[in-house]
């Protein structure tokens, strides 16, 4: 009997986690050298010290921090204690801001560039230079503009996530096939009408797509962006535990970026599909 | 004395060639065709019959020249002119009734939900797709996509319909039974049909007058075959028909032989008045030229 290739899969993945749990494990018990030392001066010193406890944090460590962060998600203690919850929540609604304007502005902007071989034209220089910017060198700029470091934030986000969509909008939008316009055209359909019945609907996978493109970007610079401008977000909370030196809390923190980052991606490929028609 | 329902009046295509020149497809082209009539042009590759179709439907523009249709000048394209394309290019985000209701709800913007389905449906039907409504164009055979292609074009009442080798991608028997599905409508409605084939037989069966041009460029319509064939004909016994030999031979030695040796030839070729043959039975007519014989002149002559 042969099992499903997905339940087999699905075995090798949790043999690998396993074998890595594991490994980590073994890799950071106590084993190092302790020291004798009086008591006041152990509590100064720290478990790295007395028990010879390895500094970088077990699986055990990060599991059982993890439950502490579970239990209690959305606290607040003051600028620089929240609960992840709350920090999560600042960044998704960060990028979800920053992206909602990207596509208000990227895809009527795509669709002009897709339709009109002259504004594709005039616009390509800018586009060419503007798109290879790291997002986070537009940082000093926004801040030095806008002058409030949460809107900056979104200002990253908005230019870092605008050009996989406008780009591929245009290419979508350039890419109709060329029988489906003529139908539209011999019906004497109208530009608008067209443009949502015939263009939008055959360019909507490519747009998606980009769209998609866009959202893994952007959850990416949100990070970097936060530990900038700081205050609130997970990107901060990575950096303030960083100079906490709680690596538990940092293990943690990346864990859920990558989650989220999974999770949007997700969304979005649900919509790709729901858009997507077989030929 | 001719009713003309359609005239294309003395169009020409040019092409900006390679290093400054311009390449003519075609010239000083005249054609002209009857209400309710059903024309086939035949001819090669690279003739311009693509070119003329395009220019009749509105979806190209002639150098020179204009096309008048119910004695008004064409302008673009319009609902009047209903095209059915060779890919079929059906909307394939649409159900089988999206496609046609596209095309309903375009012509008749008023009508409200219903009635567009209660319309598209009817040529649904029509087609014999009764049953397959909400299928998409990527579940269906290609004879059914383009059975959906044929119901939309007929779903708006066009004036002309416009066929550009509307059956050239399907199998032969396919073709077969949608070409007669064709001729039934078009016989039924009294469709004025313009057709664009490779194919002898099918436009021996389907046209009342085929037109024969010669290869481009600077292709020329050389002559109006008057089709002799009765009306009521069947694709069974349509070779048994005295005329059929005449007739067939009669295209395809034009389009072995003659569609490319008509400019050197033939002298004095008016345009605007071009010859019309009505081959019959018994007369010696053009039998193959003893330069050029082909074994077995194909069923379809081109590529």
């Amino acid at each position: 009997m042969t099992l499903s290739l997905r339940l087999r899969a699905a075995i090798v993945s949790i043999a690998l986690l396993a074998a890595f749990l594991g490994a980590w494990h073994l890799a950071t018990r106590s084993t190092g050298a302790t020291a004798n030392m009086t008591p006041e001066y152990a509590k100064l010193m720290g478990l790295t010290a007395t028990q010879g406890k390895s500094a970088m944090p077990g699986p055990l460590d990060v599991g059982a921090k993890l439950w502490e962060h579970l239990k209690r998600p959305f606290y607040d203690n003051g600028p620089n204690d929240k609960g992840l919850g709350i920090q999560l929540a600042y960044s998704i609604g960060r990028v979800g801001l920053g992206y909602l304007i990207a596509v208000i502005v990227a895809i009527p902007l795509g669709f002009m560039i897709g339709m009109s071989p002259l504004i594709s034209r005039a616009l390509d220089p800018f586009i060419q230079v503007l798109k290879p910017i790291s997002p986070l060198a537009w940082m000093p700029l926004a801040l030095y503009t806008i002058k409030d470091s949460s809107i900056s934030a979104i200002f990253v986000i908005f230019i870092c996530s605008v050009w996989p969509m406008l780009l591929n909008t245009a290419f979508g939008v350039a890419g109709v096939r060329k029988e489906w316009i003529n139908v539209a055209r011999t019906l004497e359909v109208g530009t608008v009408r067209r443009a949502f019945t015939v263009i939008l609907p055959a360019a909507a996978p490519t747009i998606l797509t980009g769209m998609r493109i866009s959202i893994g970007i952007a959850w990416l610079v949100i990070v970097a962006a936060e530990m900038l401008v700081g205050g609130t977000g997970i990107g901060y909370f990575v950096w303030n535990e960083w100079n906490n030196l709680s690596i538990t809390n940092v293990i943690i923190a990346i864990l859920l970026i990558g989650l989220v980052g999974m999770l949007l991606d997700q969304v979005l490929a649900r919509f790709t599909r729901m858009v997507t028609f077989p030929e | 004395m001719t009713d003309r329902f359609i005239s294309i009046e003395g169009i020409a295509r040019r092409y900006p060639g390679a290093g400054g020149g311009t390449t003519t497809v075609f010239e000083n082209f005249w054609l002209s065709m009857a209400r309710g009539e059903f024309g086939c042009v035949i001819g090669h590759s690279g003739c311009g019959k693509t070119t003329v179709l395009n220019i009749l439907a509105g979806l190209d523009e002639p150098s020179e020249g204009t096309v008048i249709v119910d004695g008004q000048g064409i302008e673009g394209t319009s609902l009047d002119r209903a095209v059915i394309f060779q890919s079929h290019a059906l909307l394939p985000w649409r159900t089988v009734l999206g496609n046609v209701a596209y095309a309903v709800s375009s012509k008749w913007r008023k009508w409200d939900r219903a009635r567009v389905r209660a319309h598209a449906q009817r040529f649904i039907d029509l087609v014999g797709l009764t049953g397959s409504e909400h299928k998409h164009p990527s579940e269906l055979s290609g004879g059914m996509k383009q059975r959906v292609g044929i119901a939309r074009a007929l779903s708006i009442t066009p004036k002309i319909m416009l066929m550009d080798e509307p059956f050239s991608a399907l199998d032969a028997l396919t073709r077969g039974t949608l070409q007669d599905e064709v001729r039934r409508i078009c016989l039924e409605t009294g469709q004025t049909t313009f057709m664009i084939t490779h194919d002898v037989d099918e436009a021996i069966f389907l046209a009342d007058k085929i037109f024969l041009m010669t290869n481009g460029p600077g292709a020329v319509l050389a002559e109006i075959v008057e089709n002799p064939l009765p009306k009521e004909r069947g694709r069974i016994d349509l070779h048994r028909h005295p005329y059929y030999y005449a007739l067939r031979n009669h295209i395809v030695d034009f389009l072995v032989s003659r569609s490319k040796s008509f400019a050197a030839e033939v002298t004095g070729h008016d345009p605007r008045h071009v010859p019309t043959v009505r081959p019959g039975v018994g007369e010696p007519t053009i039998v193959s030229p003893p330069r050029v014989v082909e074994p077995n002149p194909a069923q379809s002559v081109a590529r």
